[in-house]
């Protein structure tokens, strides 16, 4: 890790820390540990859109696997949890591997497609094998995690664990982006063809990464099954998968840290505009739930127009701007004085 | 030009300063309110149910604090969106919990939303009144000790077309159900009750909520030889049924389940629609409900209040909603909104209501009966009473 990542990686681990001393409301507890799911599955999505340069429009689809797996396995054949999630990585990396294969030999966007038919066939194996996943109705009774019997009951609980989960998550790619994978996978990025006469084996360093992001995704999956104990197949169809490449779009393609904030940002967006709602109301203003996809449409427009290299990058511009600004302004004042 | 932007960020700042408080003020004069949490699915894919439900929970507000509130405690309606999903309303449930100290919860609008709070309220220990209708919600009982519903049950409605079609002298049927958590629990209902009454079934189809055309599915039954048909769904697709039935030329008696419950449905089918047969709520039929019947009054009052509210026609969903918080209200002008005391209390309720009559016990978090339903059938777009 670089100078910079390992201060912002410090400032991560302090916040972790901190944060329940300072939030001791379950409500805003919970809304950050399912920020922490979205965050995993990101910083997974962020290694392979931004360095490997490809995109997956199934990561829910891999989630879903993972919430599948660890829920079967635990609320119907009572298996340790922990055995459950380690069983759901290793489909997802079978899996993974057989669709990357392919998907990955071709040059340009194949593994968008491949990932977002395997998305809608995920979702349609889990409403219809309903012995198996429960249809529609779910799965219910599914345990919380436990370490060696002591069972993690309490949102801090849940928080410290699935926030520890991101961290390692962090320092996992931060690892992978500084070794000989990671700039392999930058000079791919580059230009193909110059990677190649490099030396590096194409193919074979985006199935890698492809993998990786697929078990980022599965784990999150499986401490969402954990923390919810019930799981229907809702929150897995192809919309999610969409919005987990919007997040990583949001927040910056290029930077893990970026997409951190871009999870973070539209994870509590929808808690922002509820508390908005509430606050106008108090003000005599009807704010009407269905505003909501017009306040979304016109943030995500904003950054596009005027932030497209994402929030992470464009916040350093934004100062700039203001900056910019305020001397003109100063300067027009003082000459004014003149 | 500064000078201006100065005055005016004070001037918002003010005002943002001030206006909370003097909600705060309100507050403390007089008696406490009483805070109760609603949670539907206002926007999303579940909007048709949730719309109606939210609209008829702020109608019911607004009435109770002209008439100077329950007991004199303002009833103050926290609102939250669900949007259809899990996630969103495990969040909305929480926020009303941890943030709006609410003493009572009315919704999800959906099964599956439902099925997610269930943790956290029971966790919680504050009760919650479901809109949604799966009768998983509320069994097995002694693990639902929070949950209650107030949606009739799917397996009495599988029992009122079945016994239906014992009086028609039906013994072969085709089922047809959307893949929602509604149509899911229904077909189960469907082929487990089948066997009570020594039905067969012949054909077992599903279609999906997004699926156009069910010609492929609808063959099949066709071809197994169905002397009727049940589809069984809650979503708009369930209308498609109909018509492609008649461009097939499958003239068998179509059953639907209690989710056809909202006219649009009815309009959709068009006019394939006519002699669909269903139980319903007698809601949807209110004027010609006899005026003898218990319900009459309730129901006529709901739905011209409804309409003349809203402009719209009234649906079989605003009437949970209705149920369910005339359910709580009741409960909170006899003992007040201790969240424990209160969950006693709706477990003893009895309430004339929209859906039914309901009667509440410790072994029934419905309470309602097959006698719920009235067989439903369609005439010219409009729902009829079932005569023979």
């Amino acid at each position: 890790m670089g100078g910079k990542n390992s201060v912002g990686f410090l400032i991560l681990i302090i916040g972790i820390i901190l944060i329940p001393f300072m939030v001791t409301n379950d409500y805003y507890l919970g809304v950050l540990i399912f920020t922490a799911f979205n965050c995993l599955a990101c910083i997974g999505l962020c290694l392979l859109m931004g360095y490997a340069g490809q995109i997956s429009i199934g990561h829910g689809a891999f989630i879903a696997i993972g919430a599948y797996t660890s829920g079967i396995l635990t609320a119907k054949f009572a298996w340790s949890p922990w055995l459950a999630m380690f069983c759901g990585i290793l489909i997802v990396i079978v899996i993974a591997f057989c669709l990357g294969i392919p998907a990955l030999r071709l040059k340009g966007h194949y593994l968008a497609m491949a990932t977002l038919g395997f998305a809608s066939i995920v979702h349609i194996v889990a409403v219809a094998a309903v012995d198996l996943t429960g249809g529609p109705s779910g799965l219910v009774n599914i345990p919380r995690l436990d370490f060696f019997g002591y069972v993690l009951s309490s949102d801090k609980q849940y928080f410290y664990f699935s926030w520890s989960v991101v961290a390692l998550g962090v320092y996992i790619a931060f690892n992978l982006i500084n070794s000989r994978v990671g700039r392999g996978l930058q000079a791919i990025h580059g230009s193909e063809d110059a990677a190649s006469s490099l030396g590096i084996n194409i193919t074979s360093y985006k199935v890698q990464v492809f993998i990786l992001s697929a078990v980022f995704a599965s784990v999150s999956g499986s401490l969402y099954a954990y923390y919810m104990n019930y799981i229907d197949p809702g929150p897995f169809d192809v919309s999610h998968s969409i919005l987990l490449v919007t997040m990583v779009a949001v927040g910056g393609l290029h930077n893990i840290w970026g997409a951190l904030i871009g999870a973070v940002f539209l994870s509590l967006l929808p808690e922002f505009l509820s508390f908005l709602s509430d606050y106008l109301q108090v003000l005599g203003i009807a704010y009407q739930p269905d505003y909501d996809t017009l306040v979304y449409g016109f943030i995500l427009l904003i950054i596009m127009l005027f932030l497209p290299e994402g929030l992470f990058k464009g916040f350093g511009n934004i100062t700039q701007f203001v900056r910019s600004i305020f001397k003109k302004f100063s300067k027009r004042a003082s000459d004014r004085v003149k | 030009m500064k000078k201006r932007i100065l005055i005016l960020s004070m001037a918002v700042t003010l005002l943002f300063a001030f206006s909370t408080p003097s909600l705060y003020a309100q507050k403390k004069a007089g008696l406490k309110d009483y805070d109760v949490g609603c949670v539907f699915a206002k926007t999303g894919k579940a909007s048709w149910l949730g719309e109606p439900e939210w609209n008829t929970a702020e109608m019911i507000a607004k009435e109770i604090n002209a008439a100077g509130g329950i007991n004199g405690h303002k009833l103050v309606l926290h609102l939250e969106d669900t949007g259809g999903e899990n996630t969103r309303a495990v969040n909305a449930v929480k926020k009303l919990i941890n943030n709006d100290k609410v003493c009572t919860i009315v919704g999800p609008s959906r099964s599956g939303t439902s099925m997610a709070v269930i943790p956290v309220v029971q966790a919680a220990k504050i009760p919650l009144v479901s809109c949604a209708g799966a009768a998983v919600i509320v069994t097995p009982v002694q693990e639902r000790k929070w949950v209650f519903k107030v949606p009739q049950r799917d397996s009495d409605c599988v029992k009122r077309i079945y016994d239906h079609m014992a009086s028609k002298g039906i013994t072969k049927i085709g089922i047809i159900s959307g893949t929602t958590g509604f149509g899911a629990a229904g077909r189960t209902q469907l082929k487990d009750i089948a066997v009570e009454y020594k039905l067969e079934i012949v054909a077992d189809e599903t279609y999906s909520p997004a699926d156009t055309d069910m010609t492929a599915q609808l063959l099949k039954i066709k071809n197994a030889g169905a002397q009727a048909l049940v589809n069984w769904s809650i979503v708009p697709a369930q209308s498609i049924v109909p018509q492609n039935m008649k461009q097939l030329k499958l003239a068998i008696p179509l059953y639907q389940s209690h989710g056809f419950g909202n006219v649009k449905y009815a309009a959709a089918a068009g006019e394939a629609g006519n002699g669909i047969i269903f139980p319903g709520g007698r809601l949807l039929a209110a004027d010609t409900v006899p005026d003898t019947n218990p319900q009459k009054k309730v129901l006529v009052d709901y739905k011209a209040a409804y309409e003349k509210t809203y402009n719209d026609t009234v649906s079989t969903f605003g009437g949970h909603a209705y149920d369910s918080l005339w359910i709580v209200i009741n409960a909170l002008k006899k003992v007040g909104d201790d969240p424990a005391t209160l969950r006693d209390e709706i477990e003893k309720a009895e309430f004339v209501g929209t859906a039914g009559i309901f009667k509440m016990s410790p072994a029934d978090h419905c309470g309602l009966g097959k006698d719920a339903f009235e067989m439903l059938t369609v005439q010219d777009g409009k729902f009829v009473v079932l005569k023979d």
